[in-house]
């Protein structure tokens, strides 16, 4: 009865659906897809040889699509009705939880290292697992460092896989012809990026958001082109191939090593295996990552950090608080690109072989949505984002030819839905007063 | 003189093509102040439509060249519009007002769309087109080298000027131009003085859609062969273009699209092939850091 009664009362208080106008909207949404879908997915052209092309027809899947635009936008203006309907306006769910997880940021970090850490150890693990970790690693490394850069400084930067081909290609010919081993060319991986940032960075840093992404850019594309260019230097579309792995305090990681040089395997009297390198590679990885984490934790906290975060937000007033706004982007872009050139050499060791195909474009875009859609500024945001870019495509091959095309997608949603990131909580790094009327002030 | 001469050719053509793809890019900059970074992509759709026309027309046994030509300019452009249209209802939109990174970050997610969405429905291949208009014009005949003016060159350079003149016109001398104008200078007034703002912008993307169809139907033409991912080069070329002309101006687009076009044939023809995209980039960031406001753009007051 009273569940009965309960219903009668929702009945009256929400207006009946505008059923006709949300069915037109429908409707107009799945002809203009009709529209859309007909020259490009109706008419598949295809090599019939000769230089010649033929057209097949796919009318079916024109027609599923649009069905799909009805029901999926018909579901769209559906939603907010029921939601209005059932609840007040209180924050959506996904903003609760990120709250929460903003709130407990310590031990979710503690919990999540501790994971990661003990990740090659676990029942379950397998190379191949280890080998995804140390790919997803990668990225969050070069999204914390990108980080930097876009989501503390503000300054967004479309051509970040250029430093990561600095330091992958300093460590190269480094090794090519000087016989740098993996640990003494790090540091100059890190500097030569640092100061590609620099030199890159002078001339167009006075540039406003848009075009300054525009000209990093194309500056990403300037790189790439040279290195495929300069080939006595580079070798070009061929790359540069036999980079030595990395050793675990001069022991190398071998079933047999020359003569004078002790192997893991040997000195800790363990059976040879080539999973040791894996692992180890692993780990070499995870502690980059969380040292450039911590890094940026802590220089958030320093005047410098401090800069970069209210010139993100004001640029006009910093220059009237007399914050010379170069300087402090400059060191961002030095900064971020360090961390770039650390990682690239990174990649490097681990490929054993770069070329400038790693380092296209959609490089850059892959760490920059990686950055936006875990929420600029915030690195938890980071490593939840790269899980699920560089993983997700690895649980279905099927899924692969799809995956830019999905990519692309969820960061137009991700900007539609929540343009702050999927971890939008952020807490302010100062407060003015007690730490709870701050809190209520900036929800 | 007579090499000089053919690459000066050559560049205008080029340039005519970056100079229709550059308005795109100045037009919506100029009302709402972003760059459209998916506007590449809708030069590449423009190109693959086109081609598509023709092997339609082909089949139906329309063989008539004049009217396939104008067939297929009319439904490419409409077609192109219609993706212009959607590109912004969907992606640009709902941002308006977002913060001011967002439009672009959603763009090049839009960008990546597209790419990835004319691969995987028309293939990774490149796609061949049989020559549709020969012969030419031997301008100038020097020491075994011949001067040419392609009929297909001058018909492109011909239509993008009949399409510039007919476009200025329209921004000058109708009542939708005259709101693109109000809404280039202010949109919350424009918008309070009785104008649609979101149908004028809407139009906007339209307008530079279709005639980045243009400029795809005359690559397809010129070079012979489309792919997927010509937009890239292009759409960073056209806004190159644009930025060099004074991005928000008109004439401004056209005449930075031929500069472009003649740096890129003079680059090429004089020093070296693999780095004509180099000579590009490098123009661009001249003129962000030396004359930001470009050739004949005004200085951009920044308000507090």
């Amino acid at each position: 009865m009273a569940a009965a009664s309960g219903l009668a009362v929702d009945e009256r208080t929400r207006p009946p659906l505008p059923w006709a106008p949300l069915l037109k909207d429908a409707l107009l949404a799945a002809v203009i897809a009709a529209l859309l879908a007909l020259p490009l997915v109706g008419l598949q052209t295809y090599d019939i040889g000769g230089g010649a092309l033929g057209i097949a027809t796919h009318f079916d899947w024109v027609a599923w699509g649009a069905a799909a635009v009805f029901a999926g936008r018909l579901a769209l203006r559906l939603l907010p009705q029921f939601r209005t309907g059932r609840r007040g306006t209180g924050p959506a769910p996904i903003s609760r939880l990120t709250a929460w997880a903003g709130r407990q940021a310590v031990p979710i970090t503690l919990a999540g290292i501790a994971l990661a850490a003990a990740l090659p150890f676990l029942p379950f693990s397998s190379r191949y697992l280890i080998d995804l970790g140390t790919t997803v690693l990668i990225y969050v490394m070069l999204g914390w460092g990108l980080n930097v850069v876009v989501g503390l400084a503000g300054l967004l930067d479309l051509g970040y896989v250029a430093f990561y081909a600095v330091g992958a290609y300093t460590f190269g010919l480094l090794a090519r012809d000087l016989d740098f081993s993996f640990w003494e060319a790090l540091p100059f991986s890190g500097l030569v990026a640092a100061s590609f940032g620099i030199l890159l960075g002078f001339p167009v840093l006075r540039l406003r958001g848009d075009y300054l992404a525009i000209v990093t850019l194309g500056f990403g594309e300037i790189i790439r082109i040279v290195l495929l260019n300069w080939a006595s230097l580079t070798g070009g579309p061929n790359g540069i191939g036999g980079i030595p792995r990395p050793s675990f305090f001069g022991l190398a990681f071998a079933r047999s090593a020359p003569e004078g040089v002790t192997t893991f395997h040997q000195f800790f009297g363990l059976e040879f295996s080539p999973d040791h390198r894996v692992i180890f590679l692993y780990f070499v990885i995870l502690g980059m990552a969380l040292i450039t984490n911590l890094f940026t934790l802590r220089i958030r906290k320093l005047p410098l950090g401090r800069a970069w975060e209210a010139l993100r937000e004001d640029e006009t007033a910093c220059r009237a608080l007399g914050i010379n706004p170069t300087n402090v982007k400059l060191s961002a872009f030095a900064i971020g690109a360090m961390f770039g050139g650390l990682a690239g050499c990174f990649f490097a060791t681990r490929q054993g072989f770069i070329s400038p195909e790693s380092f296209t474009f959609i490089e850059s875009a892959t760490i920059l949505a990686i950055v936006v859609l875990g929420g600029m500024g915030s690195q938890m945001g980071v490593v939840l984002a790269a899980i699920l870019l560089v993983s997700l495509p690895e649980f279905g091959r099927a899924f692969a030819e799809f995956r830019m095309l999905i990519f692309g997608a969820a960061m137009v949603a991700v900007m539609v839905w929540r343009p702050r990131g999927l971890i939008a909580h952020r807490e302010p790094t100062v407060w003015l007063g007690t730490r709870r009327r701050a809190a209520r002030i900036a929800p | 003189m007579a090499y000089f001469l053919q690459q000066l050719i050559n560049g205008l053509t080029l340039g005519s093509i970056y100079g229709l793809i550059a308005i795109g890019y100045t037009m919506v900059y100029g009302i709402i102040g972003m760059i459209n970074f998916a506007h590449g992509e809708i030069y590449m759709i423009g190109a693959f439509i086109s081609i598509i026309a023709f092997l339609v027309l082909g089949l139906a046994g329309i063989t008539y060249v004049p009217l396939a030509l104008a067939v297929v300019l009319l439904t490419t452009m409409a077609f192109t519009s219609l993706y212009g249209w959607t590109v912004e209802r969907v992606a640009y939109r709902p941002l308006r007002g977002s913060f001011r990174l967002a439009p672009l970050i959603s763009a090049i997610g839009m960008s990546i769309f597209l790419q990835n969405y004319v691969q995987i429905f028309q293939g990774a291949r490149v796609k061949p087109m049989p020559p549709l208009i020969q012969g030419g014009l031997t301008i100038l005949e020097s020491g075994g080298f011949a001067v040419r003016l392609s009929y297909l060159q001058l018909l492109i350079i011909l239509l993008t000027f009949v399409l510039m003149a007919g476009f200025t016109s329209l921004i000058a001398a109708t009542p939708l131009g005259r709101a693109q104008r109000a809404c280039a200078q202010d949109m919350r007034v424009a918008s309070l003085l009785g104008i649609d703002v979101d149908r004028v912008i809407s139009l906007t993307f339209v307008m530079g859609a279709a005639l980045a169809a243009v400029a795809g139907l005359m690559v397809t033409l010129y070079y012979g062969v489309v792919d997927f991912f010509i937009g890239f080069l292009a759409g960073v070329k056209a806004f190159t273009a644009a930025v060099l002309g004074g991005i928000g101006s008109l004439p401004g687009a056209m005449l930075g699209g031929i500069l472009i076009g003649l740096i890129e044939a003079f680059w090429s023809g004089y020093f070296s092939v693999e780095y004509k995209d180099v000579s590009v980039f490098v123009v661009l960031i001249l003129v962000l850091v030396f004359r930001p406001t470009g050739l004949v753009g005004r200085p951009d007051v920044e308000k507090v």
